[in-house]
């Protein structure tokens, strides 16, 4: 919110003045009418267990993280140009594989990560794409600074909050929208359905899009029906589908409709039990063999994982100049591989300065945050990590920057991250603004959901 | 609309109405049970139940014994089988929460809170609420759910499913609760008129609910065809197989439009055997006979029906 020099950024301005003549009681007041809305919209991550379940609420923080024209354009454009090479990377690496060829990335890295699909091999998905849904996690460190933390493209999720949080925004701070122009995101679905539609594998006026998810056990199932409520479609799960003919078709009471597009919120693994987990009850037997004659997309394509690990991620920036000539807009974090004995050397004389992540892990697990660690438990990590090394990489912490935050009636600085959505299907666009997700506890720098984390609006200003 | 949709809501609308009857089964067996000439053999009014109900066969594994308290535990409250009653509920109410945005939210509601009073009822709590009571309160939740989705769903194809499910497994328990007590209906000779017989074809009538209804149509005694004819053949009674197939036929008609499936033949062969029947005719060829051909014809109209609607996942192979 505020400029290093401590006064109020231009962006901040006219909040600002909103909250000043606000009383924190007022504010109080607010937090607690928006969570009252969240659980009458029963937007909550579902805990099922058997005999009951219990609903949970990710906390929503009510004063919004905004960002200007300039700020904004940088962080769009760099995400644009990411999600591009990643797609342009997950071609090549499915058909001549140039950038091995070329010696830019270890072929070990893409043939023998366990994200990697051989089954992908030389299949044309429309429009080249791969990853038509991405979410990129972004920090900032400095005025014009933003840094990649993770590139997100097998099936991200958070968008549904995205949505919810503006609309509880807007009915809260009415004042707010009405005296600034603040980029719209409610018209998200209808541009998913839009992009979904374009890779559609027949010229068909009207292709069959559906929703597949995992079922209402899932934890994002709330988003699941959220989504295929906005776009009107079908939310299945595998069941719902068959392969048949050599196409993808849907149990309706009507009889068999042909599907065309596959918006899937299924892991690779479980998506055809006949191809990847034989377990697997949630996939569909023989969808891979459809896929590859291309007569159903997928989106996001069956083999993107490759692209979004902790190690490959170090490779994106190799990637952007490789394939668009161009240099990388958005930084990467340093990262030292730690199957270097060199690299993990000197990881190890200096852990209490360093993030140590495992390379497949998600949601804030397995990792060690040297700074806030103890001797012992740096110990510990070493020796896991000395067993199996592949499996880790480290990064400098970093001095994420934090947004004003209502906590215990005071507004208290917190540490934010920033998860834009960029669409790929005719062409790659992002949505203005993005998840913000912010570290309740104080000094923490860990955002996630499932480790404390919050979230909260994020405004684009339509003017400089 | 998802035929898994459908699924789910016809076989929500099943076990509610399966729980109903089931909880008057029960209520019949022990108001009979407590008859004064039959006192040391309570149990013999049980075990009919344990004959209805599919699926009864774990009772033997579960208890070693035999009597009026552990049948009513097994029917009532047994987790293991899938036929009791808390069963039936539990598996309505997983239908319902799988299709919440089908049915209106009342309809959850209702069918929620009926699962979590029952939820942790066990045998001591059973008893302490009393059987009688429990029954009427099951019977109840079945009315009062019933009431709600015809009040306040949307008269659409969600709609249709659930009705088709009431029926067909209405139709299934009124059957089996004949079948299993045509004996005494038969005539015997010179007994026939005996305290015993009165009160035997009474707890039938009461059983279904149809006790005055009895009454209203007959203005008479209660005599065993006529009881026969109530359930089977009259088209007013909302529980006789008549009644159940006339609205099977004009809700497969509204889903199936113009299509000829095939559960329509399969529901219209049986429809017409019960519009155009004669009590004296099926008591001549046998109504054990008629009974037991009903229950496998209104089966496969179920199957049927889950084809024909794409239900089954294995009946997508035949679909055209």
């Amino acid at each position: 919110m505020r400029a290093p020099d401590g006064k109020v950024r231009p962006a901040y301005a006219d909040f600002a003045g909103l909250l000043d003549d606000l009383s924190i009681e007022s504010l109080v007041t607010k937090q607690a009418a928006a969570e009252e809305l969240f659980r009458r919209l029963g937007i909550t991550f579902a805990v099922y267990a058997e005999g009951g379940s219990t609903e949970r609420l990710i906390p929503f923080d009510l004063i919004p993280r905004i960002l200007d024209r300039a700020e904004w354009e940088l962080v769009e454009r760099g995400c644009i140009q990411r999600v591009k090479a990643i797609n342009v990377f997950l071609y090549d690496i499915y058909h001549d594989q140039e950038i091995i060829k070329a010696g830019l990335v270890p072929p070990e890295f893409v043939l023998l990560n366990p994200a990697y699909r051989p089954e992908m091999h030389g299949v044309e998905p429309p429009n080249q794409v791969y990853a038509h849904i991405a979410g990129i996690d972004l920090i900032r460190t400095g005025e014009r600074d933003f840094f990649v933390l993770e590139d997100n493209v097998r099936t991200p999720s958070g968008v549904s909050y995205v949505l919810e949080n503006r609309e509880i925004m807007m009915r809260l701070f009415p004042d707010a929208f009405a005296g600034q122009s603040i980029s719209p995101v409610g018209n998200y679905p209808e541009r998913l359905l839009e992009n979904l539609r374009a890779v559609a594998p027949s010229d068909d006026d009207a292709p069959v899009v559906v929703l597949l998810t995992p079922g209402r056990y899932n934890s994002a199932y709330f988003e699941h029906v959220f989504l295929a409520e906005q776009m009107g479609i079908e939310l299945v799960e595998g069941g719902d589908l068959f392969v048949r003919d050599g196409y993808v078709w849907m149990r309706t009471t009507e009889g068999r409709v042909k599907v065309d597009v596959i918006y899937r919120r299924v892991d690779d693994a479980f998506m055809d039990p006949l191809a990847f987990n034989p377990q697997s009850a949630l996939g569909v037997p023989g969808l891979l063999s459809v896929i590859r004659s291309g007569r159903v997309a997928l989106a996001n394509a069956v083999g993107t994982g490759v692209a979004d690990d902790k190690a490959m991620y170090c490779y994106v920036p190799r990637m952007i100049e490789f394939y668009l000539g161009e240099h990388a807009i958005l930084n990467n974090v340093h990262t030292y591989m730690l199957r270097d004995p060199k690299q993990r050397q000197h990881v190890f004389n200096n852990l209490h300065n360093l993030v140590v992540k495992e390379v497949q892990g998600s949601g804030g697990y397995g990792m060690l945050i040297g700074p806030a660690s103890t001797a012992e438990e740096r110990e510990a990590y070493k020796l896991r990590v000395t067993q199996n090394p592949e499996n880790y990489i480290a990064q400098p912490t970093l001095a994420l920057s934090t947004a004003p935050t209502l906590i215990d009636g005071e507004i208290v600085p917190r540490h934010v991250d920033l998860r834009p959505f960029v669409l790929s299907g005719k062409e790659t666009s992002v949505i203005p603004g993005g998840l913000t997700r912010v570290a309740l506890v104080k000094d923490s720098l860990v955002v996630n959901s499932s480790q404390g984390g919050g979230t909260k609006d994020t405004w684009v200003l339509e003017r400089s | 609309m998802l035929s898994r949709t459908a699924e789910n809501l016809f076989w929500m609308a099943r076990d509610m109405e399966r729980a109903e009857n089931t909880a008057r089964m029960l209520d019949v067996s022990f108001r009979m049970s407590l008859l004064p000439s039959t006192i040391d053999k309570q149990a013999l009014h049980f075990e009919p139940i344990l004959a209805i109900a599919p699926g009864s066969g774990r009772f033997r594994e579960l208890y070693d014994e035999l009597n009026h308290e552990t049948i009513i535990r097994y029917v009532a409250l047994e987790p293991a089988n899938g036929g009791s009653i808390w069963s039936l509920i539990r598996q309505a109410r997983e239908n319902a929460r799988a299709q919440r945005s089908a049915i209106s939210s009342e309809a959850w509601e209702s069918l929620n809170s009926t699962w979590l009073q029952v939820q942790n009822l066990d045998f001591e709590g059973l008893k302490r609420w009393g059987y009688r009571d429990f029954f009427d309160w099951v019977k109840e939740r079945s009315h009062l759910f019933r009431g709600v989705v015809f009040g306040t769903m949307l008269h659409d194809d969600a709609f249709r499913f659930i009705r088709l499910g009431t029926f067909i497994e209405r139709a299934d328990n009124t059957a089996r609760i004949l079948d299993v007590k045509y004996h005494v209906l038969l005539p015997h000779g010179e007994q026939v008129g005996g305290l015993i017989d009165y009160y035997q074809w009474g707890a039938l009538l009461r059983s279904v609910g149809a006790f005055r209804a009895y009454r209203n149509v007959y203005h008479d005694t209660v005599y065993p065809w006529r009881i026969a004819e109530l359930l089977i053949l009259r088209e007013d009674m909302p529980r006789s197989l008549h009644h159940c197939y006339h609205n099977l036929i004009g809700t497969i008609d509204e889903l199936a439009g113009k299509k000829g499936l095939e559960c329509r033949n399969l529901a219209g062969q049986t429809y017409a055997r019960l519009k155009y029947g004669r009590i004296d005719r099926i008591f001549r060829s046998g109504l054990h006979e008629f009974l037991t051909s009903f229950i496998e014809s209104n089966n496969a109209l179920g199957v049927q029906i889950q084809e024909d609607f794409l239900m089954i996942p294995a009946a997508v192979a035949g679909a055209a």
